[in-house]
């Protein structure tokens, strides 16, 4: 208890005072300002998911008559669409659809996918290799087409999506997660565990799932970027959310149809995707430069 | 010598795992569209009745015609067995066999796809060569943010802005593809980001590991210039990552096209694929799951065969497994 109290006494003493009095110098080196930067895209895109209506005052759905393909202005910071309705209103409302697209797609991917990864990893003889064909399988078959096939079947709609791309973000997971897991469950103290009498589920949940979390997590990063760009690729192609319902790809895929008129429609929602998933990688870099992969 | 007869038994056994699973990947399809509520035969009455629906009595003909009267484990094993003497089935969408319709769309696709590759290629050697032998340091860097970059834009948006810079704003290229050198460009440059960010960010992280290696440093010591280094030492010691990340990139090509191919206009198997997508053409969209599912499967066993012969460290594919 008293020792972070006693260095914080200590510590005048050791200073000596011609170097407290000298400003510190700091120095950003790019590293630190594209971090600072990314981490600022993703507090404002949370932002925009928590309170839409505090960035804007018009309405997402209904537009203004007259009010038709205006350009950028103070006003309307990216113009006006077909039905006079905000573009930058959409955007931020839009946030929300495409999150959360995101984020159940990699919480499919990451719960179904490790759970597949570790059984394969601790169950012995046929079963594991069967579990990892499967994968194998899974991973043969190219994700957005996965995704593009299941939510054909269960028609469009964000959770549909989400749906379909999480499915397709099984593989990579489930593989990472066998790798880890295999490796840990070679070390001596989940062997000890075993030892010691701890059950096959017990010593999976206890030892090697949280031993073996790292390199999985460092995935998320980089899942959860690809993810929103196949949500908005789908929603492109007519899958996303059902129309007036703004959502990042449906908003650039309406441009598309304006492209002579309103090149504000799909050049300013598609840069702020941009600058999503670049903020996202960003900080995934990050990530996995922590834990070395 | 002895490399042959030891190959054998490894290509064989690599064979046999990707026939494993082709198999596999089409079970799956199949038992995954009879969970579906509906089968091609209903749906093709549904569209060509616009919803009126037929005669029983022929709607029944039709079904026992196509085989649909039968129970599932019987039309699974007659399909298996058909696909197996390389007939994929009917696509009643596009009304002519599902392998015509596949082999109509593929040089557009190709012409498309080889196109981007060769981009992507001349892309990742100019970005490693310049994030590795500029003589000036921010230019170093600088291309060192380009791969992320391409990796976040979704290749549509850029394929839209293309589009209206270079055909709306300038009229330098057609809206519709005309076999002009720029609508086959223009597409290709679009796709190949996709494709270069991915070869870019494996490349750059093998090459900086080959120069953290000790025998960089002997042969510098040597006297060897670095653009001497890098070409004879550095990229031939980097180049295996790049070699297997070009065979997983066939995922990505296939996602990349269908999204591409819809933003030019061109008609191509993605185009073919979102169509029987939105048909609900199953036999179609069977046929090209298992077509993509086969390329991406031999691809990866033709990677996994050269690798021994452009590195000679690994004298077999067995040793690169060992390895690995």
């Amino acid at each position: 208890m008293s020792g972070p109290a006693l260095a914080r006494e200590a510590e005048p003493e050791v200073q000596p005072a011609a170097v407290r009095r000298r400003a510190p110098r700091v120095r950003f080196s790019a590293g630190s300002v594209s971090m600072g930067l990314a981490l600022l895209v993703l507090a404002v895109i949370v932002a925009w998911l928590v309170a839409p209506g505090l960035f804007t005052s018009f309405n997402p759905i209904n537009g203004a008559a007259g009010q038709q393909f205006l350009p950028p202005s103070p006003l309307h910071w990216f113009g006006t669409d077909a039905q006079g309705r905000d573009t930058f209103t959409r955007v931020v409302y839009g946030t929300r659809q495409t999150m959360l697209g995101a984020v159940s797609g990699v919480a499919v991917g990451l719960v179904i996918g490790s759970l597949i990864g570790v059984v394969a990893a601790t169950t012995r003889g046929a079963a594991g290799a069967l579990i990892m064909r499967f994968v194998d399988v899974l991973m043969a078959i190219p994700g957005f087409l996965l995704a593009l096939c299941i939510v054909t079947g269960l028609g469009p709609g964000t959770l549909h999506v989400a749906l379909g791309v999480g499915i397709s973000a099984i593989a990579p997971f489930a593989r990472i997660t066998r790798g880890e897991a295999l490796r840990i469950s070679q070390l001596e103290y989940v062997e000890a565990g075993r030892l010691a009498g701890t059950s096959s589920p017990g010593v999976l949940l206890t030892h090697v799932l949280p031993n073996s979390a790292g390199p999985v997590l460092a995935l998320i990063p980089v899942e959860f970027g690809a993810m929103i760009l196949n949500i908005a690729a789908l929603g492109f192609l007519g899958y996303g959310a059902p129309p007036p319902a703004p959502e990042w790809g449906t908003l650039l895929s309406d441009g598309r149809n304006y492209l002579e008129q309103a090149w504000w429609l799909t050049t300013l929602p598609g840069l702020v995707v941009v600058l999503t998933v670049l903020a996202i990688a960003r900080v995934g870099h990050a990530v996995q430069a922590r834990f070395q992969i | 010598m002895s490399r042959v007869p030891r190959l054998i038994p490894y290509v064989a056994g690599r064979l046999v795992q990707a026939a494993a699973v082709l198999w596999l990947a089409y079970t799956l399809t199949f038992i995954g569209i009879q969970l579906l509520p509906s089968n091609p035969i209903t749906i093709e009455l549904y569209n060509s009745s616009d919803g009126a629906g037929i005669n029983p009595t022929v709607a029944a003909q039709m079904r026992a015609y196509y085989g649909y009267n039968q129970p599932e484990i019987v039309r699974y094993f007659v399909q298996l067995g058909e696909v197996i003497r390389g007939n994929l089935g009917w696509s009643l969408s596009a009304g002519e066999p599902v392998s015509r319709a596949i082999v109509n769309a593929l040089p557009s696709t190709l012409a498309l796809a080889g196109a981007a590759i060769v981009v992507a290629f001349v892309l990742t050697g100019l970005i490693v060569g310049f994030a590795n032998l500029s003589p000036w340091p921010r230019l170093r860097s600088g291309t060192r943010v380009l791969p992320p970059v391409f990796g976040s834009v979704p290749p549509f948006w850029v394929g839209i802005i293309a589009l209206e810079i270079l055909s709306f704003r300038f009229g330098l290229m057609p809206v519709t593809p005309n076999g002009s050198f720029l609508s086959l460009f223009v597409p290709a440059a679009v796709l190949s980001l996709l494709l270069a960010a991915v070869y870019t960010q494996v490349l750059l992280k093998s090459v900086d590991a080959v120069y953290d290696q000790a025998f960089i440093e002997v042969v510098r010591a040597k006297g060897a210039g670095k653009y001497w280094v890098f070409a004879h030492h550095v990229v031939k010691n980097a180049a295996g990552p790049g070699l297997t990340v070009l065979g997983n990139s066939i995922g990505l090509l296939v996602g990349g096209t269908v999204v591409t191919e819809t933003v030019f206009s061109r008609t191509g198997v993605g185009t073919v694929l979102f169509n029987a997508v939105s048909e609900q053409d199953i036999p179609l969209v069977q046929g090209l799951v298992l077509i993509v599912a086969a390329t991406y499967v031999v691809v990866n066993l033709l990677v996994d065969l050269v690798y021994p012969v452009l590195d000679p460290r690994i004298t077999s594919p067995v040793t690169a497994l060992a390895v690995a």
